[in-house]
């Protein structure tokens, strides 16, 4: 009897989820980056994502689709017409009746505005005009999601971040709410704040959308990842962003 | 082969060292890794990188598979006069991306 009580106490104290990391213990991916690679990130000369920034740069002001429309024509300016967009995206689409994030928003203006064919996901295209808009709002805070029509999506998005998946067993909290600052073979877990989006991976020599780090992490925990676009990988972007809100936007960020 | 950032002072006094810091797009593939179904990748670098100085080499590279994707390359020379500086990038396809960047020397 007395076994069967502490095993309970024991179970018990396993499956009793830590709380969320308090809004003054949160950390970017950045703090627990080398010197080296933060040093990377701060010089824009040497910050490889804005080699992609630079491309967005000449998108925007390229015409495109049968509308022979580009970015310009309609937003104008983008420091100032995209400045703290990325930091209140994923929104709530009306029309769709869900959040989209910011790749879907520039996938739907090419495809309503200037009647062209979507952009692949994680496409140098994609990725450029995604850099390019997301960096307008470097320095800027993630935004409180006040659309009360987030409300549902926000609380899947957090099911699924607190859901045990994969042979491993594992849930994205248990990672990044309770072992963060710990050692994952010869990487820190960071807190997984999506901070630096569109970004730049060593790991992966190329610049990449939150949703291709959603995937890797699926992945990791040996479970089947969400397809691009898909409704659960826009829910945990959403919820990820309303977990971080009032940290700053880092983008393009660069990380190990 | 587009992308390129490069990174050096406008105007500098004569004799000083100045850095200069480039970047450029590129995939740097290795030639050694395998495709999804199991060919081998072609090699594709840039495994050239030189620097002239109003027509005088002042810096040159070459790179090798080991160098990591987008490389970024600084060095440093001494500043001589006013003038030009020419960088070209020479891929595996014989390809040269070239950029020119004006100095002021006083």
């Amino acid at each position: 009897m007395k076994g069967l009580v502490l095993l309970m106490l024991v179970v018990a104290a396993m499956t009793t989820a830590r709380a969320q990391t308090a809004p003054t213990e949160r950390r970017s991916g950045y703090d627990f980056a080398s010197p080296e690679t933060r040093a990377m990130q701060d010089d824009d000369t040497a910050n490889p994502g804005m080699l992609w920034v630079l491309q967005g740069e000449t998108l925007w002001a390229t015409k495109a689709g049968t509308a022979d429309r580009s970015c310009a024509d309609c937003h104008g300016d983008a420091r100032t017409s995209m400045k703290g967009v990325a930091a209140r995206y994923p929104a709530f689409d009306i029309a769709l009746g869900h959040p989209i994030d910011l790749e879907q928003r520039i996938n739907q203006c090419r495809a309503e505005r200037q009647r062209a064919e979507p952009l692949a996901w994680e496409s140098v295209d994609l990725l450029s005009l995604t850099a390019f808009v997301a960096h307008q709002s470097r320095g800027e805070s993630i935004a409180a999601h006040t659309d009360s029509q987030l409300r549902p999506f926000s609380t899947l998005g957090k099911e699924l971040f607190h859901r045990r998946e994969g042979q491993l067993d594992l849930s994205c909290s248990q990672c990044h709410d309770d072992n963060w600052g710990k050692r994952l073979g010869g990487s820190v877990i960071p807190q997984g704040h999506p901070t630096g989006y569109p970004l730049y991976r060593l790991e992966w020599q190329s610049l990449g959308s939150l949703q291709r780090r959603l995937r890797n992490c699926v992945i990791g925990v040996r479970a089947e990842p969400y397809e691009y676009g898909a409704p659960e990988n826009v829910a945990l972007e959403l919820y990820l962003m309303e977990r971080a809100r009032g940290m700053v936007i880092e983008t393009p960020a660069v990380r190990p | 082969m587009a992308r390129v950032l490069i990174n050096l002072p406008t105007r500098a006094r004569r004799g000083e060292i100045i850095e200069i810091k480039t970047l450029i797009a590129h995939p740097m593939e290795t030639g050694y890794r395998l495709d999804s179904t199991g060919n081998a990748i072609a090699r594709d670098i840039i495994n050239r990188f030189v620097c002239n100085y109003n027509g005088e080499e002042v810096f040159r590279a070459e790179l090798f598979p080991a160098i990591a994707a987008n490389p970024f390359i600084a060095f440093w020379t001494i500043a001589v006069g006013s003038g030009e500086l020419a960088f070209s990038w020479t891929d595996d396809h014989g390809q040269t991306q070239s950029e020119i960047r004006q100095i002021t020397v006083e």
